[in-house]
């Protein structure tokens, strides 16, 4: 990687300032675990598939492998980390746990942002809204029928609020 | 995975862009949303030298409504489509932008990348041509304005000049008593489609059919216009058997290579149904109907 062009990418990442010099064939996600050391955000099949790397881009849900960090550069990014506050869990991150929304925890942080997406943009989804919601995160163990009992209670905990 | 080692050059206005596509050379590429182009530099299928980002490049992904025309900037993102005011009222797309691929490739592609990349199994030139459409291209020597129809040379191929850049979409709007449905049949939400069909007819009473586009996607090196299908029904009753003629010719009219997603029997099989169906929503819609149709894969 020496001698090759570097260039600094500045972003704030759940609401901190971050900044690193990388090349710019940096893909976000990798920029996320190893240069800013978030390693919550999952790398899965790394071909714009399966959805583990989802994080919030200016407040809409990217693909992390299929971004190269430049591109975000000025962007505001939140990540699985940004998600609990003060050690307490947010509502979607403890509808999960409460309904046994995952299993082996791989997709997990991607299902959550997505589900916080769709919730920022609709707080009462139809179960054909939740379903177009997650078609792009991939679970290879749960069957997903436990992710959506979690996506509707998360949406009825988060009415309360 | 990596992508070759490149230069990144972020461009500010247009006609920095195509400065420096001229500066930096054949080698360099436009990169806009990067959902094709990305996995494409992954893969090493491509290996720019050079890329010139133009997401920073204010006012690009506005939608305007004015003087009978929808305006989609560049970088609108299919998001941005699926869910625009104006786009409501052309059914057809709204169908195309709210299915392409997943949440999060939408809300990051864009419908001038689509274009340019010109992907055989991309879901907006199928869409777009049975609309009027013509995009606007920026290069140099100011800008020229294509008919969609002449802007698709062969797969992953535009009439694009190497220092040119897409600028605007444009849509005439159609006239009334018109109506148009896009299906697509893919095994996944993120993945590219299997077949589609789009299909835009005008009626001039309850049932006759005035004027027809019917385009088909996946099925060849660029989307292909089934105008021996069009024939069956243009300034013809629209029933039962004529809609079956226009399949049986669609199915004719698709080019298909067998691959991964399905033998190229079954593709044209697949052709004919969806075809089919969407000659059926399109005239439920031109009645003023609402009709719910688009991408459709398992788990839906």
């Amino acid at each position: 990687m020496s001698g090759a062009e570097r260039i600094n990418v500045r972003v704030r990442v759940n609401g901190e300032r971050r900044e690193a010099l990388v090349e710019p064939r940096t893909l976000l996600v990798d920029f996320l675990r190893e240069n800013l050391n978030l390693t919550g955000t999952h790398i899965g099949c790394d071909t714009t598939y399966c959805g583990a790397c989802t994080v919030l881009l200016n407040g809409r849900t990217v693909k992390s492998c299929t971004l190269f960090a430049p591109m975000a550069d000025g962007g505001e990014i939140t990540t699985v980390e940004g998600l609990s506050t003060n050690g307490t869990l947010h509502p979607v991150q403890h509808a999960f746990a409460e309904c046994h929304g995952l299993q082996c925890g791989y997709c997990t942080p991607g299902l959550l942002l997505s589900t916080l997406h769709l919730l920022n943009e609709n707080a009462k989804p139809t179960e054909k809204q939740i379903r177009k919601a997650i078609a792009g995160n991939t679970c290879r163990c749960t069957g997903y029928q436990n992710i959506l009992k979690a996506i509707r209670m998360a949406a009825g905990e988060m009415g309360k609020r | 995975m990596y992508a070759h080692p490149f230069s990144y050059h972020r461009a500010k206005s247009l006609r920095e862009a195509t400065e420096l596509l001229q500066q930096l050379g054949e080698e360099s590429r436009v990169i806009a949303g990067g959902q094709s182009l990305i996995p494409l530099m992954k893969m090493r299928l491509a290996r720019p030298s050079a890329l010139i980002d133009i997401n920073f490049i204010p006012g690009l992904s506005e939608i305007k409504n004015e003087n009978g025309e929808l305006r989609f900037g560049a970088l609108a993102r299919h998001t941005d489509i699926e869910t625009s005011e104006h786009v409501a009222a052309i059914p057809i797309l709204h169908d195309c932008a709210a299915g392409i691929a997943d949440v999060q490739v939408r809300n990051q592609g864009t419908i001038g990348g689509s274009l340019a990349e010109a992907d055989p199994s991309g879901d907006w030139g199928a869409t777009l041509l049975t609309l009027e459409t013509s995009v606007v291209c920026a290069g140099p020597q100011g800008e020229r304005t294509v008919k969609l129809e002449e802007f698709f040379k062969d797969a992953y191929t535009t009439v694009l000049g190497r220092e040119e850049l897409v600028r605007e979409v444009v849509v005439k709007k159609p006239p009334r008593n018109t109506g148009g449905a896009y299906l697509a049949f893919k095994r996944s939400a993120p993945v590219y489609a299997t077949a589609s069909a789009a299909v835009q007819l005008t009626l001039d009473d309850k049932n006759t059919c005035k004027d027809i586009r019917i385009v088909l996607g996946c099925v060849g090196l660029t989307a292909i216009r089934a105008k021996q299908a069009e024939t069956e029904l243009r300034n013809k009753r629209i029933d039962e058997q004529s809609i079956k003629r226009a399949a049986d010719a669609a199915r004719e009219a698709a080019e298909p290579q067998s691959d991964m997603r399905g033998s190229a029997d079954y593709k044209r099989t697949l052709v004919k149904a969806l075809v089919k169906r969407a000659i059926a929503i399109a005239v439920r819609r031109a009645r003023g109907e609402q009709v719910e149709a688009g991408h459709e894969y398992v788990g839906r």
